[in-house]
């Protein structure tokens, strides 16, 4: 560790993130189910394969257009069940509240969250409150933990051993939303800017594709550190690295605009209701035509492809016909979007 | 969207870039003195478009990449003081000081807050009227402007409680120093912000003086291409000018207006660029008028002796004497998640740029 105290740059999900993941939490923690890094983890049982994940979310505004605290904490964790090739089933919800926050504030963030879960069919089992006086966090923290189920020959998506030079990486429609709409929420209030969150659950989409029997090689939503984070994570795996073209990658006017004039990259912006998915060429189409009769994935398309050429390495093919690495994110982007 | 989306077409870009191709004679270098050409020449892949016998250089145009570990470490000593928020940029949060920095002054329990203008910041001294607000001016003659206006705001409202920490220089000085210091540069990509406000005239004496082309460029990709064009047809036919690609923000004259404000509000003295050393009438403090908005005025801080770190070459690399990838720091020790020199902590910084975005 090079600095003697937490930085905001240590909850990025970037470069930061990592090296307090590896130097301190896998270090103590170190067992071989922590230590493969999945969003979720396969633990097998007498039932059969569960994945098992959690999350905490403490993003600023509670309430931001297309969403709020609660259904974030809901789609959150069903998708990270669901990228790591899991059927969702069962949440548990931890409330950490500020005294003094209004009783419909939390009304609204609780429906929201029983809404969320019914459209994603998941039951929340199980539950905690805890109330801190005022200032000890601001307004609410909330907590989600959930497990799923999952088919043997699923297994491999969430490591990406699978992954092959040829192969096609998809994603499920434009990038950035959510990071902008919060953005614009926290600090333009008197600004309207019609961004709206892409908060949503994915587990129908991704269930649907794997029902097709497509060779999906590896999932990841692409949340903090946004899609650039999801490339650089695919290329540091196998001995491969991939191409992605930033022509085929949908950026919505106004969340360009936005982020033009602040000066943020949005291949770096989170998002809540975009994933990255790896598939065999051959699948490619099909699985294309099945996420965009979801209504969640109306604008997928196929934004690269897996190379032998420059293992380890992402590279993007500019808009205007240039070449560039991808990086991850270093340090803090936007501090506290989910 | 519009009026980005047409400096960004594709086939207009192939086709200049195959001009420039056939305009090629012999092995050129090329400065771009602007952080913001940096960032866009390496985010777009420019130099992965260009024939080889281009040479890209980077110059001392990255604000917080030029500006010295003193000024850091007094702006430490200043966030250590009661009462005293300090409001600056985001970037330079993360310039690493003597032995530490605004990040860790932050984490441990430092009022530093990060704005977006000069205006956010003089807001804040308004709400605030107990505390002392201190805000890091950096930049060149593009943010010299905002500040000046600001500064010429929080005068003219008689704010008590708001003071300026001037880092701000001016571009002119650098460039000479540059050719003076042997750097090899046939043609300046000139900075286009900066040349908004002061006009094209600024770039008058270097290129009399060296003979060295320089088109003030804008900053998309076709802009930044057809200025490379402008430059080596300026290079081939050795009539040395400076040419305006950027018309659609600059004026020959620049910006009046704002040229009047900067002259009201500051004065030219004599400043510390890293990897030039110190230049005669480079940088800019208050005027006298001013002078009680001075935080360097009315703040009695100790700094600690300068401490600058071991095999960190930003100071070739500004000049463009050395790439990033000369240096043994460059992404082993020095990345940009732990910058050891200023030019990896800025987006706009050469080493930055490049381990970012280079193949």
């Amino acid at each position: 560790m090079t600095t003697e105290k937490i930085l905001l740059g240590h909850g990025s999900g970037g470069k930061m993130s990592d090296e307090l993941i590896k130097n301190l939490f896998i270090k103590y923690f170190d067992n071989p189910l922590l230590n493969q890094q999945t969003d979720s983890a396969l633990i097998e049982t007498s039932r059969g394969l569960m994945a098992f994940t959690t999350d905490s979310y403490v993003v600023d505004p509670v309430i931001f257009p297309g969403g709020n605290i609660g259904n974030l904490a809901v789609c959150g964790t069903v998708n990270d069940l669901s990228v790591a090739g899991a059927t969702p089933e069962h949440l548990s919800a931890g409330f950490i509240i500020e005294e003094g926050l209004p009783i419909d504030i939390l009304e609204t963030i609780v429906k929201s969250m029983a809404e969320e879960a019914m459209k994603a069919n998941v039951k929340i089992v199980t539950g905690d409150t805890k109330v801190v006086q005022k200032g000890s966090c601001d307004k609410i923290f909330i907590n989600t933990a959930g497990i799923g189920t999952l088919k043997p020959e699923h297994k491999p998506i969430s490591s990406g051993d699978d992954i092959r030079p040829g192969d096609k990486i998809i994603i499920n429609g434009s990038i950035a939303d959510h990071g902008m709409a919060v953005m614009a929420a926290r600090n333009f209030g008197s600004f309207k800017s019609n961004i709206s969150s892409d908060c949503a659950p994915l587990n129908k989409l991704i269930k649907s594709v794997l029902d097709s029997n497509a060779h999906v090689k590896f999932m990841r939503d692409a949340t903090r550190g946004g899609i650039a984070g999801v490339f650089c994570e695919i290329a540091k795996k196998n001995n491969t690295g991939l191409e992605v073209d930033e022509s085929q990658i949908l950026v919505n006017e106004n969340v360009r605009g936005m982020c033009e004039l602040l000066g943020f990259d949005p291949f770096y912006v989170a998002n809540e209701g975009k994933l990255i998915m790896v598939v065999a060429p051959e699948d490619a189409d099909n699985v294309i035509d099945i996420m965009r009769k979801n209504e969640y994935g109306t604008h997928a398309a196929i934004i690269g492809e897996i190379t032998d050429k420059h293992p380890h390495k992402a590279i993007l093919n500019t808009i205007v016909g240039g070449k560039r690495i991808i990086d991850m994110l270093a340090g803090e982007q936007l501090p506290r979007i989910c | 969207m519009k009026h980005i989306d047409e400096y960004r077409d594709a086939s207009l870009v192939k086709k200049i870039v195959s001009k420039i191709k056939s305009e090629m004679r012999d092995e050129i270098s090329l400065m771009e003195v602007c952080g913001g050409h940096t960032w866009a020449i390496q985010k777009f892949g420019i130099p992965a478009m260009l024939p080889k016998s281009i040479k890209l250089l980077s110059g001392p145009g990255c604000p917080v990449c030029v500006t010295g570990r003193r000024y850091i470490d007094q702006a430490v000593a200043y966030s250590r003081l009661p009462n005293v928020i300090i409001c600056t940029f985001g970037d330079l949060i993360r310039v690493p000081g003597s032995t530490s920095s605004l990040n860790a002054e932050k984490a441990k329990g430092a009022d530093i807050r990060m704005v977006y203008s000069i205006l956010d910041a003089i807001e804040l001294a308004r709400h605030n009227p107990a505390k002392k607000i201190i805000f890091l001016g950096i930049g060149f003659e593009t943010t010299v402007a905002s500040t000046a206006a600001g500064m010429y705001n929080a005068y003219n409202t008689k704010l008590e409680n708001f003071f300026l920490f001037s880092a701000h220089k001016i571009m002119p000085p650098a460039l000479g120093a540059l050719i003076d210091e042997g750097v090899k540069i046939d043609g300046y990509i000139a900075p286009g912000h900066v040349s908004a406000i002061t006009g094209a005239g600024i770039y008058d004496e270097v290129v009399r003086k060296h003979k060295v082309g320089c088109v003030i460029a804008g900053f998309e990709a076709v802009d930044i291409l057809q200025s490379v064009y402008m430059l080596v047809k300026q290079i081939n036919n050795k009539d040395f000018g400076v040419e305006i690609q950027y018309r659609r923000v600059v004026k020959p004259e620049g910006n009046t207006k704002a040229q009047k404000i900067i002259n009201d509000v500051f004065t030219l003295r004599d400043d510390w660029w890293r990897g030039l050393g110190t230049l005669p009438k480079s940088g800019l403090k208050l005027s006298n008028t001013y002078k009680h908005l001075d935080a360097e005025n009315h703040f009695d801080v100790e700094v600690e002796d300068t401490i600058e770190e071991k095999g960190c070459i930003c100071g070739d690399i500004l000049k463009g004497l050395k790439k990033p990838d000369d240096c043994a720091l460059f992404g082993t020790v020095c990345t940009n998640a732990n910058p050891v020199g200023a030019c990896m902590v800025s987006h706009e910084g050469a080493c930055n740029a490049y381990l970012r975005f280079n193949i």
